[in-house]
């Protein structure tokens, strides 16, 4: 098992490692920033002078190694926009995006599971319809529309609830439900076919046909199997978590590191993007590393000496 | 297995197993009519958009659609610069469909093809290769794309490369497991021991037989893609005026909720029911083509 845990984590550092890179590669295809941040008619001495201090005059694979040196060192670069350390700039995001994600993710969560749980149960009833037509709904609609209708509804016609800011916790309302809206729909859809999928499995029917009661081979047999997929299915969807809260933060002004992310996309802040891709990407890599972990500490099927998920 | 349970959940009841015939639920039929009314839009922009998408007329700003007491020579109302609503959304319909139709055909030959070079080479351009698709899984193409777009800057052609990026390393996993598991199929032995190369059987027998596979995945990935470009769009990365796109339309209304809802509405109602039907209807297609494929995302 440590063993699986070293040679994931090792997995884990190289796709990091080839993330930073690709930083790297695009940001020299960008070509020279000092023309791209500087004014045109920056004097020479000037550029050459920026040229030096962010050492691109220097042949490229020195460039790269210096980078890699700077972001162990975690050292990210200056923002543009007001001269302070990017990753100071990022690290302030954070904790907005992390609790607008936690919020959804609960709400995602603790309305999605039982829906999906009752639809499975229900299979093929009226509510199993009406369940999943609602999950359809909520991943089908995209988070910009569904926050401006919120918007239009509750800040506008109903004033109820405040459209952008982050000074009291109502302000946390309306982006939390727009980023868990898809979300929900899709974590309702698949515990119902996760569901569905252990409640078919022979050791259910055997354990019911040997008489044991339907509420014990649920709790004992069909969750902890349905859970397994949910997990493995949450893992993945943390990136495109991120990519919501991207979208969220934007619409509702919410200090958060998408927010932050397409703001300097606009200014081109390189410093901050470069930054604040980094830390996302980080970000999802460990959690499906955390994942993984936990699946196999779980699943006594996981292979963990090697060769799983590839067909050979 | 899944491979009895309707997973569309829906609209997807029983009826005949027959492939299309028999049982096509009302709300498939609907969808479908959405997708090729929009198509029809889409090829059609230039004759029944009403006036130029970009002609701005100051004196007639902001006037609402004729259902909120508008006139009939605006029927959706005008935007902040006095433009027709209608026409704009119009030549938007074509705009997004044409990028989501380019990008999704794009990431699926990109798919396809390196899934198939990984299937059939094995060995460190397989490793290579997946260890891409690892990647690519672990960072959401919306990522790639703002980094790219912010750093290197964007133009339509980077931008559909840019929106193809979305789901192709799906095919490449799904091509590369399909190829190498059809080869101890008995219909490939069978032309083996006929004497076919290996290429001929894979070009011959076996892409045809997975080929349910990539469609199903197509209809799985083009609302993916269309949500990328109208995000991008929206938040002013993609589309630049004065060409118009559904999301480029959507987040210029946004500043004008107040006074005039219709701007965002409209393109944002029509760019939901098009995933909305696309979901639907591959979903649908799914249960008919391909019951292999699990119910996820």
């Amino acid at each position: 098992m440590l063993n699986f845990i070293a040679r994931r984590m090792l997995r884990a550092l190289l796709t990091l490692a080839i993330c930073v890179t690709a930083v790297f590669v695009v940001l020299r295809l960008a070509g020279d920033p000092t023309d791209m941040l500087l004014p045109d008619d920056t004097p020479p001495e000037v550029k050459a002078d920026y040229r030096e201090r962010w050492g691109i005059d220097r042949p490229i694979a020195e460039q790269y190694a210096r980078f890699l040196l700077a972001v162990t060192r975690g050292d990210l670069g200056v923002s543009f926009a007001d001269g302070r350390s990017a990753v100071i700039v990022v690290a302030e995001a954070i904790p907005n995006t992390l609790l607008l994600a936690a919020a959804a993710l609960c709400l995602a969560l603790i309305i999605g599971i039982p829906l999906g749980m009752l639809a499975a149960l229900k299979h093929n009833s009226a509510l199993d319809r009406i369940v999943m037509s609602i999950a359809v709904l909520g991943f089908s609609i995209p988070t910009f529309f569904f926050g401006i209708l919120l918007i239009l509804l509750f800040a506008l016609t109903l004033r109820w609830l405040p459209s952008s800011g982050t000074d009291t916790w109502w302000h946390l309302v309306m982006p939390t439900l727009t980023l868990a809206a898809g979300l929900l729909g899709k974590i309702a859809r698949f515990t119902r076919t996760a569901m569905l999928e252990a409640l078919g499995q022979s050791f259910v029917r055997t354990a019911r046909a040997k008489g044991v009661p339907r509420l014990p081979v649920l709790l004992r047999h069909v969750f902890p199997n349905a859970a397994v997929p949910l997990l493995m299915f949450l893992g993945i969807e943390t990136g495109l978590l991120f990519a919501g809260a991207a979208v969220t933060e934007t619409i509702f002004a919410w200090p958060g590191v998408g927010r932050l992310l397409v703001s300097s996309a606009g200014a081109r802040d390189l410093a901050v993007i470069q930054t604040a891709i980094l830390f996302v990407a980080a970000v999802i890599i460990v959690s499906n590393l955390a994942v993984d972990i936990i699946h196999a500490l779980i699943d006594p099927r996981v292979d963990v000496l090697g060769a799983e998920g590839r067909p050979s | 297995m899944s491979a009895a349970e309707p997973l569309a959940g829906a609209a997807v009841a029983g009826g005949a197993r027959s492939r299309f015939s028999g049982g096509m639920p009302l709300s498939i039929r609907l969808a479908l009519g959405f997708l090729l009314l929009m198509v029809v839009v889409s090829l059609l922009a230039p004759v029944i958009a009403p006036y130029d998408f970009a002609t701005q007329n100051l004196a007639r700003r902001l006037r609402p659609p004729v259902f909120w007491g508008g006139e009939w020579a605006y029927v959706l109302g005008t935007d902040h610069l006095g433009r027709d609503i209608l026409s704009r959304l119009i030549y938007g319909i074509r705009t997004s469909i044409a990028i989501a139709l380019a990008g999704t055909l794009i990431g699926a030959a990109i798919g396809t093809v390196l899934g198939y070079v990984a299937a059939r080479r094995r060995g460190w351009l397989d490793d290579v290769i997946m260890m891409m698709v690892d990647v690519q899984a672990a960072l959401p193409a919306f990522f790639i794309a703002i980094a790219f777009i912010a750093l290197v800057g964007s133009n339509l052609l980077i931008f559909v490369v840019l929106v193809s990026l979305e789901g192709w390393e799906r095919y490449t996993r799904l091509v590369r497991g399909l190829v190498i598991s059809e080869q101890a199929a008995l219909y490939v032995r069978a032309v083996k021991a006929l004497g076919a190369t290996a290429h001929r059987v894979n070009l011959r027998h076996v892409l045809p037989n997975i080929a349910a596979s990539l469609v199903v995945q197509m209809t799985i990935t083009f609302p993916w893609v269309i949500l990328l470009e109208t995000t991008l769009s929206f938040l002013g990365l993609g589309v630049q005026p004065p060409g118009t796109s559904l999301g480029q339309m959507l987040g210029a209304g946004r500043n004008y909720l107040l006074q005039a809802w219709w701007i965002a509405v409209c393109p944002g109602l029509v760019i939901f029911l098009t995933t909305l039907s696309v979901s639907l209807f591959g979903d649908w297609l799914r249960d008919r083509l391909d019951p292999t494929l699990d119910g996820a995302a």
